[in-house]
């Protein structure tokens, strides 16, 4: 009997187990799954709840209740993993196994800005990238009059880099219902040089922020959080004051990728970025944002790469070469706020475009364009997600690879 | 677009990046240094010697990440690329700038 470990029960690890259940011969293989926690978490529901748009019920559920029968769910913490002899040590007892799947995600690290992780934590620092942060945020904004809202970015990588441009859109709508968006200052506070960062995006999107009354702050490398003064500053003195600080801080990989020596300055485990194969290990690979490749931390990209993935588990089993597939599909709504979305879908070397997906001219959804209908599909994702996504079903018309097709390119 | 350096004709994007990073030399860095008024010293290689490797390893760029490589202290680096450090180093270095997905 040979051993499949899947680490990490998430969005990456769900899938992963099953779509592997049904595809390896189970006289074979025993297929174990490993999380030391029992709430699964729709995390890009995160994002509406300090909205009130969201309730806690519609982003938790029991995680046991995704994890097909035939694959063992092993409830404990991950001590190390102990790739020289194909070992993953837990807190009580230790697993071997012939292929090891890291699905170990990313997660906040508030400790490594200086005063961020201060006693003002979720009491005007806050984080929406946790169930806990995007609760207390809520309870905060419940009782936010006026006063300065400084929507901030760490550095990058982050898990769904648009998140906090849509956070900053939700607010100037929630703001605005509640009949008090005069009173509040919003400001946008990026490392990189803009709000939108590619030639085309920042073309046809740039209005967005103008248009909300959305102060920007770009270039901005923060050293600092002076909570006692409630100012971010940077390295090269730059100043901003808030009232309310809504951050994402820097996203790292799980200390359990640190703790076995397996990851970069991040805890990000080297992965190659067409195999998902670990790079100095052939028998582990790596999915969703627990990789280093250069694709969006994103839901969708783990689903995507979750195919790609599952078909070089049974090349590597057959010890066939592996497909170099993956090409870095992420497809993703963007919330611009007045029940209104956009929708983006992009690989490693296609940029987001204009056009119609995921049918050329049918559409029915709107690339790159404010759409009623693309907020719909946004809110739509959440039973997706529950019902189709976390079985590893395949979403009807969007495939593992980007397509051109009703793509405006070279425009 | 095209842009000409030395006779040499590059593959740039609208805000002036080299497309194509094998088109790059010691050379062409040392005009495009010469656009942002730097005159490039042995710190300066240093820090573009650095970010070209990071780039070729697919690691991301932050400032932090160069303040943790302990190449060059911050103040320093905003020294030598007046205006944006990250922008100017990685244009000089012939690198894309760091990017969102949008």
């Amino acid at each position: 009997m040979k051993n499949l470990v899947i680490l990490g029960a998430g969005t990456s690890g769900t899938m992963m187990a099953n779509h592997l259940v049904s595809k390896l011969p189970k006289k074979e293989w025993k297929i174990y799954i490993v999380d030391q926690y029992k709430t699964h978490y729709y995390q890009p529901g995160f994002l509406f709840l300090p909205f009130d748009i969201y309730t806690e019920n519609q982003v938790k559920k029991e995680g046991k209740k995704f994890i097909p029968k035939g694959v063992d769910y092993v409830q404990q913490k991950i001590d190390r993993i102990d790739s020289e002899n194909n070992l993953v040590q837990l807190e009580n007892g230790v697993l071997s196994y012939d292929i090891l799947i890291i699905a170990t995600g990313s997660k906040i690290a508030p400790d490594e800005v200086e005063g961020m992780h201060s006693t003002e934590w979720r009491k005007s620092i806050f984080d929406f990238y946790t169930y806990e942060g995007a609760l207390a945020l809520r309870n905060k904004l419940r009782n936010f009059k006026k006063g300065k809202m400084v929507v901030h970015v760490t550095e990058m990588p982050i898990k769904c880099p648009v998140a906090p441009l849509e956070f900053a859109f939700l607010a100037d709508s929630y703001f605005d219902k509640k009949g008090i968006r005069n009173d509040v200052e919003i400001t946008y506070v990026t490392p990189l040089s803009g709000a939108f960062t590619k030639e085309y995006t920042s073309k046809t999107l740039g209005y967005l922020l103008e248009e909300k009354n959305i102060k920007l702050v770009p270039d901005f490398a923060i050293e600092k959080v002076d909570y006692e003064n409630n100012k971010i500053v940077d390295y090269a003195d730059q100043e901003v004051d808030y009232d309310l600080l809504v951050t994402v801080p820097t996203n790292m990989g799980d200390e359990v990728i640190e703790r076995s020596g397996l990851g970069d300055e991040l805890n990000f485990v080297p992965t190659h970025k067409h195999t998902l194969q670990s790079i100095d290990h052939k028998n582990i690979f790596v999915i969703g944002d627990a990789t280093n490749v250069p694709a969006s931390k994103a839901g969708s990209v783990a689903h995507f790469q979750a195919e790609t993935l599952t078909d070089n588990i049974l090349l590597y089993i057959n010890e066939k070469p592996l497909k170099e597939e993956f090409d870095g599909h992420a497809n993703c709504f963007i919330e611009t706020g007045k029940n209104k979305a956009l929708l983006i879908d992009f690989n490693y070397e296609q940029e987001p475009v204009s056009g119609t997906f995921p049918f050329a001219k049918i559409g029915p959804l709107k690339l790159l364009k404010e759409s009623i209908f693309n907020h719909w599909g946004k809110l739509a994702f959440r039973w997706i997600y529950w019902n189709m996504l976390l079985k590893g079903i395949p979403i009807p018309f969007v495939s593992r690879n980007m397509s051109t097709a009703g793509k405006n390119i070279n425009k | 677009m095209i842009k000409t350096i030395k006779n040499i004709e590059l593959n740039v994007n609208d805000e002036g990046y080299l497309q194509d990073f094998s088109q790059w030399t010691k050379e062409i860095g040392i005009e495009l240094a010469k656009e942002h008024d730097i005159e490039l010293t042995d710190k300066h290689w240093e820090v573009i010697n650095y970010i070209q490797e990071q780039v070729a390893a697919n690691k991301p760029l932050s400032i932090r990440g160069i303040k943790k490589s302990g190449v060059i202290d911050i103040k320093q680096f905003y020294a030598l690329f007046p205006g944006g450090p990250l922008k100017v180093s990685t244009k000089i270095a012939g690198v894309p700038k760091p990017k969102s997905c949008i």
